[in-house]
């Protein structure tokens, strides 16, 4: 039995641990959620050099080559950082989407930009309301010219390409695009949301050049390809994020005295903690899981992804909406930091399809196993 | 990553597979025998062979394997139709507590026999007024020449009807406070002055006995560690509750409700296809896989030659309240015929009823969930121990419940 990760990807991890510690710190974090700034361009910058961007994208396209074990590290730090950055829009969704369906002239036009962390790119799939499937698309291509509304588009004011899912009148019922958000006829705005140290937006396209990506008819298998691999590092950075939130109520419930004793001590508060440490360690072991699945390709990928997302999930809602209940009235005010993971938690949970929406995927997978 | 054993754990499970293809007891070899007995015939076949208890050094009846092959060993067993253990007492919790605290010649004694299952141990330790908190138990030891006297009472002893010794922990000396006063021994289970009552359970089965002790005489050389050091003597024998890495589980689980659900109709249709019941699956799927996949990391770590992380300690605190919540989820599923409990009426012969019974013990045996969740709260994340105000106290001095 080997189900760990090697020498070398636990070096990484301590690398991109230290790192984000002494560059993302919860002040930055701070800093992006109370100003006008949509990422930490900084950030960005030392990310994209540490190649970060680069891990999965083979080397022929200027990448490193690495497997997903080494991004599924990276991506339980970034989220552990809470980091603000466009990472899992850039990374897990858009490079990856280029990766499974980009043409070889797609490829080498896109994969070598992202690598570089010179372009940065987005997942167009949501048109607001309840949830978006490949029968209520309104988007649509015509001529090349895509028209329609995406919201909320996660990283969507500041990335430079998106690949946009639009309805088709045949095959799976939808196509994905790549769009060039500084085209012409391309209107983006930043919208407000529950966590603004990541950012969304509304865009409307009225007659923006789009370049099919991958085959016609073809866009929602290639939207639920992409997701079953962005659902696993999604994951990580949530079970990262839940053990942040874990430690900031231990921490809190330490050096937080009442009756003349730290509240560590009271039964109510170590249940409290030793549950948030039990969907944890659950939701965690699925991610090994979710992170084997993706490395190898293997045929129980679909049903690994929901498994991670759908513990993932619960387990970073319950720890940090009890992070802040372990901090009492001082966890609900404005200074302290516990906001940062309850905000992240929700935006996560409902970025690429909720609890509900994966927790009906595992069981259809359980049903197709069975069916097989 | 992944999930291969190494060249040396392939060629043990290769080894472990064939004996035990060879070795499990057909059913016309068990025919006629009771519980006990094909459990007894089971063990014994497997001690003549040596893969017994195979963690066990040789001497004491056991073939000096590791951690790693334990755990392999029990994976391949799990696969066959085995005979049920009645022994995993004896061997998970007592045999280690003698190997750290007999002498040798009790140990060339009694280990063997305990392997090969001629002997059967239980443990004596709860006490109607020493449950979650042990060391408030009050049965007594008095010395009496160079044998102690036991006076008092025992409760939910599993298969002290059937055992030929136990462990127990009592109070020697009342004065001290709670923990410095106890002291710990083995006991013959036929000695004279002890009585056994089976306590029949909500379930309707009788798993567990209380274990009345009047002036029961115990040899001192039967003590185990000095007088006054009972406690941490329990201690060995609490450490070692039986790790439960790569075991199965009775009860319902993910597949026997999604069976269910497959089976029995919501709203016209099969149960399956209702929003709710698929979230509610799929939470419990989770739950379950993450178990499992808890489990392969600390046999990873078992295959490094590590020692696991604490990973492993939610074990029973998920698995438990898991049971009782899916039985009660099940039974619902059969709106009004899940009220029925009969073998040839209710689906899979009632399976689900039993487990709606039985599980409430789950979450009560072996410590509570609460004090499940106050080890991990303590020992994993390191928060401070409740304050006690028995502390320091002597033990006759500290209040007691209503009688």
């Amino acid at each position: 039995m080997n189900f760990e990760f090697s020498e070398e990807q636990d070096l990484l991890r301590e690398q991109a641990l230290g790192f984000l510690t002494d560059n993302c710190p919860p002040s930055v974090v701070r800093k992006i959620l109370e100003g006008d700034e949509s990422f930490d361009a900084d950030l960005w910058q030392n990310v994209v050099e540490m190649g970060w961007t680069a891990t999965v994208i083979p080397e022929a396209y200027e990448g490193l080559g690495l497997s997903y074990l080494e991004l599924s590290v990276i991506a339980e730090e970034l989220g552990r950082a809470l980091a603000p950055l466009p990472f899992s829009s850039s990374v897990y969704l858009a490079t990856e989407a280029l990766m499974r369906a980009g043409s070889e002239t797609q490829k080498q036009e896109y994969l070598p930009k992202l690598a570089a962390g010179s372009s940065i790119g987005c997942f167009a799939f949501s048109e607001g309301g309840g949830q978006t499937t490949a029968k209520s698309l309104q988007c649509s291509v015509s001529g090349g010219k895509l028209r329609g509304t995406k919201l909320p588009v996660a990283d969507g004011d500041i990335a430079d390409f998106a690949v946009v899912i639009a309805s088709a009148d045949r095959g799976d019922g939808a196509s994905a695009y790549l769009v060039d958000l500084s085209g012409a006829g391309v209107n983006r705005e930043t919208v407000k949301t529950i966590d603004p140290s990541r950012s969304h937006a509304r865009i409307t396209f009225d007659g923006a050049d789009a370049e099919l990506l991958g085959e016609e008819g073809q866009g929602w298998t290639l939207l639920e390809n992409v997701f079953n691999r962005a659902a696993v590092l999604f994951a990580w950075e949530q079970v990262g994020g839940a053990d942040t939130a874990l430690n900031m109520a231990k921490e809190y419930a330490l050096g937080r005295f009442a009756f003349g004793r730290p509240i560590a001590s009271f039964q109510a508060i170590k249940h409290k903690l030793a549950n948030i440490y039990v969907k944890n360690t659950l939701a965690r072991s699925n991610c090994y899981f979710g992170a084997w699945a993706i490395s190898t390709e293997a045929p129980e990928l679909p049903i690994a992804a929901a498994t991670a997302r759908v513990s993932a999930i619960q387990a970073y809602y319950f720890a940090s909406k009890e992070n802040v209940q372990t901090h009492g009235g001082m966890g609900f005010t404005w200074e302290f930091d516990c906001q940062f993971p309850y905000r992240r938690s929700k935006l996560l949970a409902t970025n690429i399809g909720s609890e509900a929406t994966w927790q009906d995927k595992l069981i259809s997978a359980v049903e197709a196993d069975r069916a097989a | 990553m992944d999930f291969k054993d190494s060249p040396e754990e392939a060629t043990f499970r290769e080894e472990v597979r064939a004996w035990l293809t060879d070795n499990v007891p057909a059913a016309e070899e068990l025919d006629g025998l009771d519980y006990n007995d094909r459990a007894k015939l089971w063990q014994k076949k497997k001690y003549d062979a040596g893969w017994a208890c195979i963690r066990w050094p040789e001497e004491h009846g056991g073939r000096g394997a590791n951690a790693i092959e334990q755990v392999i060993w029990n994976q391949e067993e799990s696969k066959f139709d085995t005979p049920d253990s009645i022994f995993a007492i004896g061997h998970g919790m007592c045999a280690p507590t003698m190997m750290t605290w007999a002498t040798e010649e009790q140990n060339k004694r009694y280990l063997p026999k305990l392997a090969s299952g001629e002997e059967v141990w239980c443990q004596l330790f709860s006490e109607p007024a020493g449950g979650s908190d042990l060391a408030a138990l009050r049965t007594r030891a008095e010395k009496d020449g160079d044998d102690w006297v036991i006076n008092g009472q025992k409760i939910w002893t599993s298969g002290a009807h059937y055992s030929d010794y136990g462990v127990l922990v009592v109070r020697s000396d009342p004065t001290a406070p709670k923990h410095q006063g106890l002291t710990y021994f083995f006991v013959d289970m036929k000695s004279p002055g002890i009585e056994i009552k089976p306590i029949k359970q909500i379930s309707g089965g009788a798993n567990f006995n209380e274990v009345y002790f009047t002036d029961v005489r115990i040899p001192d050389a039967q003590r185990l560690g000095a007088v006054g050091q009972g406690w941490q003597v329990s201690l060995t024998t609490l450490m070692n509750e039986r790790a439960s890495i790569g075991g199965g589980g009775g009860g319902c689980n993910f597949n026997s409700v999604f069976d269910l659900a497959t089976k029995v109709n919501l709203n016209d249709q099969p149960a399956i296809n209702d929003k709710g019941v698929r979230a509610q699956l799929a939470t419990w799927y989770a739950q379950e896989s993450g178990l499992k996949y808890t489990g392969y990391r600390s046999m990873t770590a078992l295959s490094r030659g590590e020692i696991p992380g604490p990973e492993n300690s939610i074990g029973k605190l998920v698995g438990a309240p898991k049971q009782q919540d899916m039985a009660s989820f099940a039974l619902d599923l059969m709106e009004a015929s899940g009220a029925i409990w009969d073998s040839e009426l209710s689906e899979a012969a009632g399976m689900f009823q039993l487990t709606y019974m039985a599980s409430p013990g789950l979450r009560i045996a072996g410590g509570t969930d609460e004090v499940m969740a106050n080890i991990i709260a303590e020992r994993v994340l390191g928060l401070p121990q409740d304050i006690r105000v028995d502390k320091g106290v002597p033990f006759n001095e500290i209040p007691t419940s209503n009688s």
